[in-house]
């Protein structure tokens, strides 16, 4: 499939066991061993095969409504008065985020691996959303596991999988987010691993996940860079995308990264600030360990013990991210930033007022990164931010933040 | 090589009788009495302990281990009072081996201070026979496996139901101490066991290597304790001994019942024998 292989835009990674120079990995349990062997087989035979690809373009054409647009957010970039700012619209698509790009891919793997039953995690509901929607479609049963925390920050998303037909599961152990969604999944599979599909939700977990969820997000790098040239005769100066596990960000991203000229910054979550602890920035203020199957930056305390993070947007709330960011990080050919709770509900209302485009507050994070770094660029130069997901689960927060009841 | 695990096990299987490991997680449900219960633990019968590190995202354990690991670590138990504690509970013991059995980030944090040697030098010190890191595969963690190696920790290595031939024969091929059998695909404490179907994938594992072969998860108590002798060479029980010390109020309460929980699987497994 296009973009399943990277080797005509640089560096091939990861290696045969899925790892991004130190990064990656498959750290998890003995039973699991051989599910995630029948995986990475699957996957690299249903990747080269052509009705595979031709039902996975499809689905992406006709479900979920590719291409997205790119957008010149004219009245944004004249407030902050540099750069071009221009918007990879994913919050276009079916289900409000670029997460169904990897569930459609993955709902339709496990199909062809003949199994009945997905389970997924999720943070801010976008993730457990998409894999719903998919599993409706193709007949499969699906359960959802998502931390009791978030649940009750993101009840439309909750609502919705019900409607859907999944079930959401409340996970209460450990910080009841995001994390020990994860956890409780991992557990649901090592239950239930013959009948039963993992689909990850971002570019983190034990290998083959980093490279397929990317693979299938690269759809949004492709178009991106096919877009820019189309319209523009050049590639943008810069990339700007929000990072939790960095799905998003890795998908626009991977398509570029032979584009050396291409700046590209990956933004994090700071919560109330680096400097307070309170946070989700595992590339910016974390260190390399191992969580979740995968060696990679986190946020651990000086036991080892995974800690609580914290984000108003509950989609970058985790303490880990996706190894191949990791090595991004390293070798110095992304930057790796973070915004704050206040900036991003400013850049929110930014957009939405300039623009008349409500972001979700993961993507905001991107959005107000991007104008930072537009205001001090000139204005014939592009950046390209990555419109993640649209801000409509996110309401009911940002009622609650101006102390509004709806 | 260890010398404790090979000497307790093999002297048990020379006996023909079965191996009892209990597992307790280290500092629940007070770190000063862990040291305690490891003495309670050996004089009931256990051929050797298993120690749980408490880590926060433990992805493999059901909910009596990781509600037992939030404890452990609000009482400020890590990876380094744990090593602490086997130091202590060696003074008076230098005969029971000694597992530590957990997750691998808390094991490299403590790496990063002085290295993996450092770490298994350390470990060896204190009495530590072997390590069981459940999220780090023979594939990962090279330098730690090396390190182990020539401290002469055992790497405990873990077989489960889906481990495929191939995969069988590698893991033999590296294994040390004894092989642990995960009983079912699931997390430990959960109530899947079925003793009766254990006697095919315990033959194929004394095919590929003359280890002993301990079962755990799902065993709770004396009747499936020695259900599922019947095939292994021992059992490793858990979660159910975990539960049992919960709510004691006292050292003393907690090893009297550390003591009688693993005296009652002895008889049970002595009988079966």
């Amino acid at each position: 499939m296009p973009g399943a292989t990277d080797q005509e835009f640089g560096r091939p990674q990861p290696d045969a066991s899925g790892h991004f120079g130190e990064y990656g990995g498959s750290y998890v349990s003995e039973t699991l061993m051989h599910a995630l062997e029948e995986l990475r087989e699957a996957w690299s035979r249903w990747r080269q095969d052509e009705d595979f690809i031709r039902r996975l373009d499809h689905d992406l054409a006709h479900y979920v409504g590719r291409p997205s647009p790119i957008y010149h957010a004219e009245r944004l970039s004249a407030h902050c008065g540099g750069a071009q700012i221009w918007l990879k619209r994913e919050d276009l698509n079916h289900t409000g985020a670029h997460k169904i790009n990897n569930t459609v891919g993955q709902g339709l793997l496990a199909k062809h691996m003949g199994k009945r039953r997905v389970i997924a995690e999720t943070g801010a509901g976008q993730h457990g959303v998409a894999t719903a929607t998919v599993a409706a479609r193709l007949d499969q049963d699906c359960v959802v596991y998502m931390g009791e925390t978030d649940i009750q920050r993101q009840s439309i998303n909750v609502f919705r999988m019900k409607l859907l037909g999944a079930e959401v599961r409340s996970v209460t152990s450990g910080s009841k987010t995001l994390k020990d969604a994860l956890n409780e999944a991992m557990r649901d599979w090592v239950t239930n691993v013959d009948e039963t599909f993992y689909v990850i939700g971002t570019v983190a977990g034990p290998h083959p996940y980093p490279e397929m969820v990317r693979d299938f997000n690269a759809v949004v790098g492709r178009e991106a860079r096919r877009q820019m040239l189309d319209t523009h005769d050049a590639l943008p100066d810069a990339l700007v995308a929000c990072v939790g596990g960095g799905s998003n960000a890795m998908g626009l991203f991977h398509p570029f990264i032979g584009d050396t000229d291409v700046a590209m910054y990956g933004v994090e979550a700071a919560g109330n600030g680096l400097d307070t602890g309170e946070h989700a920035a595992s590339l910016c203020a974390g260190r390399p360990g191992v969580l979740h199957g995968c060696r990679t930056y986190l946020l651990d305390n000086d036991a080892g013990q995974i800690t609580h993070t914290h984000s108003v947007s509950a989609g970058l709330d985790y303490p880990g991210v996706g190894p191949e960011h990791a090595w991004l990080k390293d070798s110095g050919r992304a930057n790796y930033v973070a915004i704050n709770d206040t900036e991003a509900l400013e850049a929110t209302e930014s957009l939405t007022r300039l623009e008349g485009i409500l972001p979700a507050l993961e993507s905001a994070h991107a959005v107000a990164y991007g104008m930072k770094l537009a205001a001090d660029m000139r204005p014939d130069q592009v950046v390209l931010v990555n419109l993640s997901g649209r801000g409509d689960k996110d309401v009911q927060t940002l009622a609650s933040i101006k102390g509004l009841e709806l | 090589m260890s010398g404790r695990i090979d000497q307790a096990l093999g002297a048990r299987r020379s006996a023909g009788g079965k191996a009892l490991v209990p597992f307790i997680t280290a500092g629940d449900p007070h770190p000063d009495w862990t040291v305690a219960i490891m003495h309670a633990l050996a004089e009931g019968g256990a051929d050797l302990i298993e120690l749980g590190v408490p880590f926060s995202d433990p992805m493999a354990d059901g909910p009596v281990i990781q509600l037992a690991s939030e404890r452990a670590i609000e009482k400020g138990v890590t990876m380094s009072t744990v090593l602490d504690m086997v130091a202590a509970f060696r003074e008076q013991d230098d005969r029971t081996p000694v597992v530590l059995m957990g997750y691998l980030n808390p094991v490299e944090r403590l790496c990063q201070d002085g290295g993996a040697t450092a770490f298994a030098e350390r470990a060896a010190a204190a009495g530590v026979d072997g390590l069981l890191l459940v999220d780090c595969p023979p594939e990962e963690g090279d330098a730690l496996h090396e390190a182990l190696n020539a401290a002469g920790i055992d790497n405990i290595l873990l077989v489960a139901p889906t481990t495929s031939d191939e995969r069988l024969q590698k893991l033999c091929a590296q294994a040390k101490g004894f092989i642990y059998y995960v009983s079912f695909k699931g997390i430990t404490g959960a109530n899947r066991l079925d003793a009766t179907t254990m006697s095919a994938p315990l033959a194929r594992i004394h095919a590929a290597s003359d280890l002993p072969v301990l079962a755990g998860f799902g065993i709770r108590d004396a009747e499936s304790a020695a259900a599922v002798a019947a095939h292994a060479d021992g059992v490793v029980i858990g979660s159910a001994l975990v539960e049992a010390l919960e709510d004691a109020a006292s050292s003393e309460e907690a090893a009297e019942r550390a003591g009688a929980f693993v005296a009652s699987i002895r008889r049970a497994l002595d009988n079966e024998g």
